[in-house]
């Protein structure tokens, strides 16, 4: 590291401090059934994570992860059943596939594509969502803050207008 | 019809049947040794001798070969039938005085050997294939291998006093298949067909009783299987293997058995499914320190299970497999593979039911070895329930079996003993117990072939293959999928009266679900704005249900406006993929409409009231830090 320090001190002074903020769309049947496992489960995991419940991944428009980021998202999840196990046989080869597409268009839009990421967590697999938690919670800190859509704070309100009323 | 006479009753038989059938008809007992129904009748024992006083030649016949005449006047008890079968009975008596259903006739008839046997009459079959002394030479076997099964692996040999049954030259017979025909049908039992065969003769292994017994091709799989009817091993039976044999058929009364039947897929519509696939066991030679498979008395909880049972191999008397004896020391083990992520295949979790069992089994052991002493090498007794703690302690102490708390290291041989090499972390010493048999307590998976099934139904399992409920808590037996329903080991590893708890809600959720003339279910379906459809259809490839169709917008003169895409509410799950495929935004999933879901990720940020403009917040220009 080449931080001094001093610079590391308040580097990890600023971290404790800032938490990131991250979206996940889960899907109803495994994930959202996971995360709630998880809490009944007792295990815990970073409250920087607001969940979103969709019907399945499938039903995630690349415009809500968009807008996820433009709110202030600085990572979003999309996780739904594993590959084969879909509630509706068929949604989350959908997502894959469409976010997949999705992700290799955002350095065109100017976010770096780690601050998508996609999982399969089933409704057992409690567990497993706060161990993911954890992990991205740890990435989204490393990555900081996402500050690619300044524009938004402007007020030109253009979305902010139409959605908040 | 024929009409004859018998002992002066009237009795009317079919057309080819015999004078037997005709006693068989009125209840008179007639004798015989060489007659079987599934042989044709050859008439060769004459005990079955009956006589004929009138409508036909007068004299002694024999009564299973003798067809059934029109008007014949028949005596089967007169003093020459009686006197004809005691000399008949004395004849056979001095040939083979120990053969036990001789000796039973011959007490009936005052029947004596009429000589003594002057020499051992088999003699001369020493050293090669032949039958016991106990033979009568009613040549069932000859026939019932020739004229039903087929390959006529026995034969008659010898002459005079040495004639006897056995093989074509006295050799081993390669053809025979060592069905065990000829051993059935022997009225005297002094036939072991491995006497006849030059191969070793295939046993079928008894499953259901962990192969400690043997079985016919033809068997009722276990005491009260439902439904509790006899099957057919086709990989072993002799019809579909040589088609011959075909016994089954001849005897069966019912005239139930049908070769021709064939598998066949019933399709049914069905309002609900319940998942009740049960369980299987651990195969416990992963872990080699047990020696499970290796020494013959390590045996699992299962096979100790059939041993003691009263319909099992030994009839319900405890024996080692390696010697028959009972075993005077037993060592139970519990958590084989269950609680325990240390080597593969190991499972963390625990089987919940083997505490119980084994504690049931001390019990079971103490009833059939009443000086036995059992040992138990435990975790930790998992005894939650109603009365469980109770039968615990009773065991510990009525029955004296010792509980020890600690896990076993090696099981290896000594003698004709096994010595169990094990810890017991309550005296913080190590144990050695010579025992004469240990029984192995294995986790219990879900059954083989469990994840395919779910995969079919569309449910959930978790990383150990048990299904899962949509809610631990509030749908305990319902899965995410509506009308299918758990019950069961299927779920998770349960013991009896927790299952029947499970599978009695899920019948009463079934039936909850079928009984009712309609169905309610949720309104989050999608729906078509068909005032921006545009018809482009590309919602209908996505669709899993196939719920979205065309729709044509006709004015009122009939002319056709617009075809729409149209959503089946009663097919449309709700899954929301046409509605992200639509590009001009004209399906919305009620519930989870695009506004409301823009809503929730408005709210989103730390401090982002939904106002027009956003606080000056972290976002943007860094001022976070």
């Amino acid at each position: 590291m080449s931080h001094t320090a001093t610079e590391h001190d308040a580097t990890t002074a600023a971290a404790t401090e800032w938490k990131p903020n991250i979206v996940a769309f889960l899907c109803n049947w495994c994930s959202y059934a996971g995360a709630d496992l998880a809490g009944m489960s007792r295990f815990g995991y970073p409250a920087a994570i607001r969940i979103i419940r969709v019907p399945c991944s499938g039903r995630v428009d690349p415009m809500f992860i968009l807008k996820s980021f433009e709110r202030g998202a600085d990572m979003v999840l999309v996780s739904g059943c594993h590959p084969g196990d879909c509630h509706y046989t068929s949604g989350n080869f959908h997502a894959r596939r469409k976010l997949q597409a999705f992700r290799e268009l955002m350095g065109f839009l100017g976010i770096d594509p780690r601050r998508f990421k996609m999982s399969w967590v089933s409704a057992a697999e409690g567990g497993k969502w706060s161990a993911l938690v954890n992990e991205i919670t740890e990435e989204a800190r490393s990555l900081g803050p996402f500050t690619g859509y300044p524009s938004c704070e402007n007020g030109n309100g253009r979305t902010t207008g139409e959605q908040g009323d | 019809m024929i009409s004859l006479t018998m002992d002066g009753r009237q009795v009317e038989v079919q057309d080819g049947q015999t004078l037997l059938d005709a006693a068989k008809l009125l209840g008179i007992e007639i004798p015989t040794l060489c007659h079987h129904k599934a042989v044709p009748p050859a008439g060769a024992c004459r005990v079955c001798v009956v006589e004929i006083t009138g409508g036909g030649r007068p004299g002694l016949v024999p009564a299973c070969a003798y067809p059934a005449q029109n008007g014949l006047v028949i005596d089967t008890h007169s003093k020459a039938v009686r006197n004809s079968r005691r000399l008949t009975l004395s004849l056979l008596l001095s040939r083979s005085p120990e053969t036990e259903a001789l000796q039973a006739l011959a007490k009936e008839y005052g029947a004596e050997p009429v000589f003594a046997a002057t020499r051992e009459p088999h003699a001369e079959a020493q050293g090669g294939p032949g039958v016991s002394s106990k033979c009568i030479l009613c040549g069932l076997c000859v026939r019932v291998c020739a004229e039903v099964i087929g390959p006529s692996a026995t034969c008659f040999a010898g002459r005079g006093r040495g004639r006897e049954i056995s093989t074509p030259y006295k050799q081993l017979s390669h053809v025979c298949i060592g069905c065990g025909a000829c051993a059935f049908i022997c009225p005297t039992g002094a036939i072991d067909p491995a006497e006849f065969c030059s191969h070793p003769i295939e046993q079928i292994s008894n499953e259901f009783n962990c192969g400690y017994d043997v079985r016919t091709p033809i068997h009722i799989p276990f005491p009260q299987a439902v439904p509790n009817k006899p099957l057919i091993d086709r990989d072993n039976c002799i019809h579909f293997k040589t088609g011959g044999c075909g016994a089954c058929k001849t005897l069966c009364p019912a005239g139930a058995i049908d070769y021709e039947m064939a598998d066949e897929i019933v399709e049914e519509k069905v309002g609900a499914v319940i998942v009740a696939t049960g369980y299987q066991l651990l195969d416990p030679s992963i872990y080699e320190e047990y020696g499970y498979g290796r020494y013959p008395d390590v045996v699992t909880s299962l096979e100790f299970e059939r041993m003691v049972s009263a319909s099992g191999p030994t009839e319900g008397e405890l024996r080692r497999p390696s010697n028959g004896q009972p075993p005077k020391t037993i060592v139970f083990l519990q958590c084989i593979g269950s609680r325990e992520e240390q080597t593969a295949g190991g499972k963390p979790y625990c089987s919940k039911i083997c505490c119980m069992y084994t504690a049931k089994h001390a019990i079971l052991y103490k009833h059939k070895v009443h000086d036995g002493q059992a040992f138990i090498f435990y975790m930790d007794i998992r005894s939650a329930g109603k009365n469980y703690e109770e039968f615990v302690r009773r065991v510990v102490k009525e029955k004296n079996a010792t509980y020890l708390r600690g896990r076993v290291s090696k099981v290896f041989p000594r003698g004709d003993k096994l010595i169990v090499m094990g810890a017991d972390t309550l005296s913080g010493g190590q144990v050695e117990i010579a025992a004469e048999m240990v029984v192995l307590a294995p986790a219990l998976l879900p059954s083989a072939g469990v994840r395919d099934l779910a995969q079919k139904l569309r449910i959930g399992y978790d990383q150990h293959g048990f299904l899962s409920e949509a809610h631990p808590k509030l749908k305990p037996v319902e899965t995410n999928t509506a009308g299918v329903f758990l019950a069961g080991c299927a779920h998770s590893p349960k013991d009896i009266p927790d299952t029947v708890a499970q599978a009695s809600a899920a019948a009463s959720k079934a039936l909850g679900l079928i009984t009712h003339s309609r169905l309610t279910r949720e309104p989050t379906i999608g729906i078509v704005n068909q005032a921006t459809c545009n018809g482009c259809f590309e919602c209908q490839p996505v669709c899993a249900y196939g719920a979205i169709g065309p729709r044509e917008i006709r004015d009122r003169r009939g002319n056709l406006l617009a075809t729409v895409a149209h959503i089946n509410e009663g097919l449309c799950q709700g899954c929301g993929a046409c509605a992200v495929t639509c590009r001009s935004k004209s399906i919305e999933v009620q519930g989870f409409r695009d506004d409301q879901l823009y809503a929730e990720i408005n709210a989103i940020g730390p401090s982002a009231p939904l106002v027009a403009t956003l606080p000056s917040g972290r976002n943007g220009n860094g001022s976070e830090k």
